[in-house]
């Protein structure tokens, strides 16, 4: 429905389009530009940032499509249209993924998409390809994708609590992808421990980059850890949905 | 003259008061801002380690420059937000209407209202993130108090230019009837020629010297300049504000100029 409403006004959703994958694009701009004036930025050349940007930026496309739009809980919270939803047979979280379905973000994707195939294509002699390392690529993106997913399933219950605090949700996504999209080496260590230990936002694309890269972790983890992402994607959707559940429970309606 | 000098101020009041409202939003946004902060803050580290000097700027230099553009977005609605949504909205619905019928005038009207709404955002989500920032890193914000007038003076004068470009936008609503796409692809110019990305003083050859000509450069890099006294020498400064001050005259004049072909178009329908 949602789709059928933003093609109604077909020149602004192209415009929206478009502009959403301009819009991340600029990073990659950003970082072009830097590139006019160094070679290596935290010893990574601009290929090897490309990979980084465009997996990171691919996975947070996904998490987005799908469940951005639970940034809008405070919205409908505040005016009371969640108890609308409260009463509908189906599970709120869909219901509230699936409002104002945003078409236009599929823009984040293919642009992300697009910088990791140059990456790929660009870095592909000087990888030592291995079975494990070609897996690892579609994995890295789906389980980022995945991890970008719990941390806005997260966000969405932080504001049963903290009403309209919708841009924290946004430091650990938009935030963590601008970080993610820069090699770990620039970051001081206490932040990489930060994100790999407790936001685990390394898993997203650091530590398997890394490892197609051939590069060792900044602390030090081992190689194998690369493979784990799936796996923290799984551990950490668990806190996240039952946060959620806690806070669809604990959920009291305005009344308006 | 005088009562309508009362009039806009309450406005401008009325405006600040209304997102003083959002208290947690306002803390949300600073967390927001400081996270940012740290991150962009460590990228220019390393860039600046790689190339000492880059854009004129040492490396205390381009950190000040991170914190305070931090502290500058949500004031100058830099990334969005502001009120062209809302006048899209009012076109949309026919509000507009009622807008028109009042004893003021329409721009001046949002003028005052977004200005209040820039002032709280200078306060509540302007100071700690420099205060954050100073306490991790070192920057280099100037002592001398006549440099940080100066650049109050630079601040609101870019917060004016940015008002007469987000007004464009609103009016833009009576043509289109859907903002959204106009706002984005603004949105994607104001991030990128404003300096929030990168400094413009690092953007290369005859490109850069366009960029650094257009409005959006009055909104951030010109302040950032006038505070970090790059501009020196009285000369220099009336430079940067004379090119603010510029901008603000063309931006408000197409403004009504815009305004006045809008209003003769609109028809008002009962019901």
């Amino acid at each position: 429905m949602w789709i059928r409403s933003t093609m109604t006004y077909r020149a602004s959703f192209l415009l929206s389009t478009f502009g959403n994958a301009v819009i991340t694009l600029l990073d990659f701009v950003a970082i072009s530009i830097m590139f006019s004036h160094v070679d290596a930025l935290g010893g990574f050349t601009l290929p090897e940032i490309a990979l980084l940007y465009g997996s990171c930026s691919a996975s947070l496309g996904l998490a987005d499509l799908l469940l951005g739009n639970t940034d809008r809980i405070g919205v409908r919270i505040r005016d009371g249209s969640l108890d609308t939803m409260l009463v509908r047979p189906v599970p709120v979280l869909a219901q509230v993924a699936a409002d104002r379905f945003a078409l236009r973000r599929v823009g984040r994707i293919a642009q992300g998409l697009g910088v990791l195939t140059w990456a790929l294509w660009t870095l592909g002699p000087q990888v030592a390809w291995t079975p494990g390392k070609v897996l690892l690529v579609p994995v890295m993106i789906t389980a980022g994708a995945a991890i970008f997913g719990a941390v806005m399933v997260a966000g969405a219950a932080f504001q049963f609590v903290a009403g309209d605090a919708a841009e924290v949700q946004n430091s650990f996504t938009y935030g963590g992808c601008t970080m993610l999209q820069y090699p770990p080496t620039v970051f001081a260590k206490d932040l990489l421990r930060g994100v790999t230990f407790i936001v685990p936002l390394a898993f997203v694309n650091w530590l398997p980059a890394l490892h197609v890269l051939g590069r060792p972790d900044p602390l030090g983890l081992p190689g194998w850890v690369a493979y784990l992402s799936p796996l923290v994607a799984f551990v950490v959707f668990l806190p996240a949905s039952l946060a959620w559940r806690a806070g669809v429970r604990s959920y009291r309606s305005t009344g308006s | 003259m005088r009562q309508r000098a009362a009039l806009y101020t309450a406005v401008a009041a009325g405006g600040f008061r209304r997102y003083a409202t959002y208290g947690t939003a306002t803390a949300a946004g600073v967390f927001t801002n400081t996270v940012f902060g740290f991150i962009v803050a460590y990228t220019y580290m390393a860039l600046w380690d790689e190339r000492p000097g880059l854009g004129g700027y040492d490396q205390a230099e381009a950190l000040t420059f991170v914190w305070v553009s931090q502290s500058l977005l949500a004031a100058g609605a830099l990334i969005g937000g502001g009120f062209q949504e809302e006048i899209q909205e009012r076109v949309r619905t026919g509000d507009i209407a009622v807008d028109l019928y009042r004893p003021a005038d329409l721009q001046m009207w949002w003028l005052a209202s977004d200005l209040g709404r820039a002032a709280f955002q200078l306060l509540g989500r302007g100071v700690l993130p420099i205060v954050a920032g100073a306490l991790a890193f070192r920057l280099a914000l100037p002592t001398d108090p006549w440099r940080w007038a100066l650049f109050m003076v630079s601040v609101i004068l870019g917060l004016v230019v940015g008002f007469g470009v987000r007004y464009l936008l609103g009016l833009a609503a009576f043509w289109l009837m859907d903002g959204a796409g106009i706002n984005l692809m603004a949105t994607v110019v104001s991030i990128f020629c404003s300096g929030m990305l990168l400094p413009l003083t690092i953007f290369p050859g005859a490109f850069g010297e366009f960029v650094r000509a257009l409005p959006w450069a009055a909104m951030l890099q010109v302040p950032m300049d006038v505070l970090m006294g790059k501009h020196s020498g009285a000369g220099g400064a009336a430079g940067a504000l004379g090119f603010q001050v510029f901008w603000a005259v063309v931006l408000l004049g197409l403004g009504r100029l815009v305004q006045s072909a809008a209003t003769r178009k609109v028809v008002v329908q009962g019901g």
